[in-house]
């Protein structure tokens, strides 16, 4: 029982982890850069629902969509007015840049709403535990794995059957080419940075209902773990990031429950590093060739 | 023309294994011999069967269509790729298992078909690059400033400015290497890849870029090269007056195979390279 | 040794280098035998040294070898905790009370673990390129905070003792580290002086080691990685050469950092310290030693001066790091700033910078 408790518990986080690193996953895929930022989207999403539901009395499903308008719209900002003017620069430059912005946003949220953790307040998503043969557990653990279903999907129909989703995988595949086949590369990058930014609002909201402490470094931890999920997975594939994260989340629970609570941070990120020597291009990755 | 004397010069002889070599050079070590080189990228055979023997100091050229596996077959013996089958002797010395850093030291060196320089480094340290493991001293008396540093120093600084002489670039030591116009990029690059000592020299497409003057001018410099070194050079090459004047064996390869091989005048007259290049003779037309 | 126009720009650079720290150094010690030294700038000395050291060791890693660290504080922190232990260790055990003496044994000691702990980080984590690299430094910078969260080192009965995970020393040690509330008890034994004689120590090691063949080296690798094995340099031994060679100034810095204060907590080498260290290398500019010297003395010293600077401290960090990087990199701004720079250059020469 402790054992299913778990395991549902680490698939929970992992449907979080798995829906952050697709932000990455779908950035890194499309725009080549390590987008360092996102976590810190995630943060202020989860904010922006936080004000929506305490401050504004929004109804929940109205306080996530305009989490995820305000999201889609920074996203999309970042992209333009840091990232764009790098797109030739070298990745360094570009990932002091995220590192940047990373930094910006969370110190705009500490300007804004103050260093105090705040606490997410209750909603249809957490707000009553279910039972399950002898299993109990919170209602935000069985949305999470749920919606983590969901925007698999959609994601992947969308990205198969729409013509933004085949533009986007033309540039992953080959931005110079793309562009000569008339395909409008800044268009396609802010699209993705804005389905990647509406996606960290989701995570933020299901994040905090899970965990509902919110502060402005609320997003750096989940987001670097995030990271290593979509590394863990194969970055640049959609399926990588789900498995990646689903995984990484279940290795953190278990590692807490049956090594160390302190050392479940450090076990992640030793999963990382293993994974990087052994396999550098991830479990689902493509081998990338230099070209010489 | 005197590039053609040289070439008609040369008589090219036929080795068991049936590759040719210069006269001169046959009782020695063939300074390349690769057999059955090949390598498969995700199924694609890039470069199948690859058979060639380079003289001690035999200038070849090895052309083809675009896409025909050219720089490939560079990459393979350079080790930059690890070829599927096959193998690369240098000097009788197998190179399978081997590091790109570790063919370096066997005495191949190359240049790049896109420019690879150390932009940020003057051209004076561009070919003391090249001379990493000429001359040498360790760290320590590096970072002390022991004699032993001053006296590799100066022996790599003035090696390097000779080395810059062959293409009259010592001016110039003092640039930045990525500032340089594009041709004098292309000489600074021969110059380092001199500066290694090797014994086979790789030029991927050295007169790209190039006016005709220039190319004229890198041609008597390619001979002189060899003729100062006593050393092997194959070059790719899309100037066919360039490869037709200055190699004496050329290896033509297409979609990934040798379709070709023989002196300038043979391969001219081959109908399968004229073939390769022009496309086929549809019937009826004539 | 014959002089070109590159030798004797650099040869004049390494002069205004390192006079500026000897000028510096003779100027704040008169003050303070004169006692005209502000208390807070007092007590600043031994910091700033310590990110002098920090900065252009990390600066030798991201200017000079082109792979970006975001672990460079666990590499002080084990410089710190180890330059504890072993300050604790020679007091109590072997009881040496001369503290110029621990001090040089205890700053020596954090160098060389952080030294060997950069080497095992490095051999695997070099073979990674560029993001990756950036990534796993940071989470082994995470992994070391981790781990001394939960150590604790007793000095007692003429020995060290440790545990792991959970405190289980015998009755009656001094405690040296105790888990989550850091090294503690330290005897502060940190001098300005000795702050002074690292920073030369560092200022020889790395401009003497940029401008030798393995300088060279590690910058050839980092221009172009390719060409660089082609001309048979072995790539993974010069990257891990600069790594190391970063990670031991970066312990000793800590070392003298954690012997400054009467505790080192794990939380003060986080990866927002890390991020600190690499604002100053962004701003005095990549490659640029002198730059990192002055842009570490000033972004250490402003805050303290301007009390309402401080609040801010983080949030122009950040905005400095995006702006810099863009305006350097965007090649329509640099352009733009080139043309506008261009009449008051003669030429367009070499660089003075050690890149």
């Amino acid at each position: 029982m402790i054992f299913l408790d778990n395991l549902i518990n680490g698939l929970s986080l992992g449907s979080i982890y798995a829906i952050i690193a697709l932000g990455y996953t779908m950035v890194y895929g499309i725009a080549k850069m390590l987008n360092f930022a996102h976590g810190d989207v995630i943060m202020i999403g989860a904010y922006i629902a936080f004000c929506g539901l305490q401050y504004w009395g929004l109804p929940p499903v109205v306080a996530i969509l305009v989490a995820m308008a305000v999201c889609t719209l920074l996203g999309v900002t970042i992209e333009g007015l840091a990232y764009r003017p790098l797109r030739q620069a070298a990745s360094l430059a570009v990932l002091i840049t995220a590192i940047g912005m990373s930094y910006l946003l969370q110190n705009i949220a500490l300007m804004i709403w103050g260093a105090n953790p705040k606490s997410f307040p209750r909603t249809f998503i957490n707000n009553s535990i279910l039972r399950l043969g002898g299993l109990s557990m919170s209602s935000a653990t069985v949305f999470t794995i749920l919606t983590n279903i969901v925007v698999m999907v959609v994601l992947n129909l969308f990205i198969s059957h729409t013509k933004l989703g085949k533009a986007m995988r033309c540039v992953s595949e080959d931005r110079g080419a793309a562009e000569l086949m008339g395909i409008k590369v800044n268009r396609t990058i802010s699209a993705t940075f804005a389905i990647g930014s509406a996606l960290a609002a989701i995570a933020g909201v299901l994040l905090c209902s899970s965990y509902p402490i919110l502060q402005p470094t609320t997003g750096s931890m989940p987001g670097i773990k995030a990271f290593t999920a979509a590394v863990f997975g194969g970055i640049g594939s959609i399926p990588g990031a789900m498995l990646g994260g689903v995984l990484l989340g279940v290795i953190e629970i278990f590692g807490k429950a049956y090594i160390s609570t302190e050392l479940g941070d450090a076990l992640v990120f030793a999963v990382l590093i293993v994974v990087l020597l052994v396999k550098p291009t991830g479990l689902l990755g493509k081998p990338v060739r230099e070209k010489v | 023309m005197s590039q053609q004397k040289r070439r008609s010069g040369t008589k090219m002889v036929t080795l068991p294994s049936h590759s040719i070599v210069p006269e001169r050079d046959v009782n020695e070590i063939p300074v390349l011999e690769t057999r059955h080189l090949g390598i498969e990228f995700g199924g694609l055979k890039a470069v199948d069967d690859f058979n060639l023997t380079i003289g001690k100091t035999e200038i070849a050229g090895l052309i083809g269509p675009n896409g025909a596996g050219k720089t490939t077959v560079f990459n393979l013996i350079t080790k930059v790729y690890e070829p599927t089958t096959g193998a690369t002797l240098i000097n009788g010395h197998d190179l399978s298992g081997k590091s790109i850093t570790q063919a370096s030291k066997l005495g191949i060196a190359r240049t790049f078909q896109n420019i690879r320089l150390f932009d940020n480094m003057t051209v004076e340290e561009n070919v003391r690059i090249g001379l990493h493991n000429q001359i040498k001293y360790d760290m320590f008396s590096g970072m002390l400033r022991l004699p032993r540093y001053w006296i590799q120093e100066n022996r790599q600084h003035d090696k390097a400015l000779e080395l810059l002489h062959i293409f009259d670039m010592e001016k110039l030591a003092d640039e930045r290497a990525g500032s340089l116009p594009y041709g004098v990029q292309r000489r600074l690059e021969i110059v380092r890849a001199l500066a290694t000592n090797p014994k086979l020299l790789l030029l991927d497409e050295p007169a790209a870029g190039m006016n005709p003057r220039e190319t004229e001018e890198l041609m008597e410099n390619i001979a002189k090269i060899r003729d100062q070194f006593q050393i092997a050079i194959l070059l790719i090459e899309h100037d066919m007056n360039l490869v037709m004047g200055v190699c004496e064996g050329i290896c033509v390869l297409n979609f990934g195979r040798v379709i070709a091989k023989g002196t300038a005048d043979e391969i001219q007259a081959n109908p399968v390279v004229i073939e390769a290049y022009l496309g086929k003779k549809k019937e009826g037309q004539a | 040794m014959k002089m070109t126009k590159a030798k004797r720009v650099r040869l004049i650079y390494n002069i205004v280098t390192f006079a500026l720290v000897i000028g510096a150094f003779i100027i704040l010690q008169s003050m303070i035998a004169n006692k005209t030294i502000s208390r807070s700038l007092k007590g600043q000395l031994v910091p700033i040294c310590c990110w002098i050291v920090m900065a252009v060791s990390l600066n030798l890693v991201i200017g000079i070898s082109g792979e970006l660290s975001l672990g460079h504080a666990g590499f002080m922190s084990v410089g710190a905790y180890t330059g504890a232990v072993v300050s604790g260790a020679l007091l109590n055990i072997w009881d040496i009370q001369d503290t110029t003496l621990r001090l040089v044994i205890a700053i020596a000691a954090g160098g060389i673990l952080a030294g060997i702990v950069g080497a095992l980080i490095g051999i695997p984590v070099l073979r990674l390129r560029g993001d990756y690299l950036a990534i796993v430094t940071l989470a082994f910078g995470e992994i070391i905070r981790s781990l001394v969260n939960v150590l604790y080192i007793g000095a007692g009965d003429g020995k060290l003792h440790f545990s792991f995970l959970n405190k289980e020393l015998p009755e009656g040690v001094t405690m040296l580290v105790d888990g989550a509330k850091g090294a503690v008890k330290i005897k502060p034994i940190s001098t300005f002086a000795a702050g002074f004689i690292l920073i030369l120590i560092t200022l020889v090691v790395v401009l003497n080691l940029v401008n030798s063949r393995a300088g060279r080296a590690i910058k050839a690798c980092r221009d172009n990685r390719i060409a660089a094995e082609s001309m048979g340099v072995n790539v993974t031994k010069y990257k891990m050469m600069a790594f190391v060679t970063a990670a031991v100034l970066a312990g000793m810095a800590g070392a003298l950092y954690g012997l400054n204060s009467s505790t080192v907590v794990p939380t003060q080498f986080t990866f927002n310290q890390s991020i600190n260290v690499l604002v100053f290398v962004v701003l005095g500019g990549l490659g640029n030693v002198l730059g990192s010297i002055v842009s570490a003395t000033l972004l250490t010293v402003l805050p303290e001066v301007l009390r309402a600077f401080a609040d801010y401290r983080m949030l122009v960090y950040a905005v400095v790091l995006i702006l810099v990087m863009i305006f350097t990199n965007n090649p329509t701004i640099r352009a733009f700033v080139n043309r506008l720079i261009s009449p008051f250059r003669k030429k367009d020469s070499v660089g003075g910078e050690a890149r």
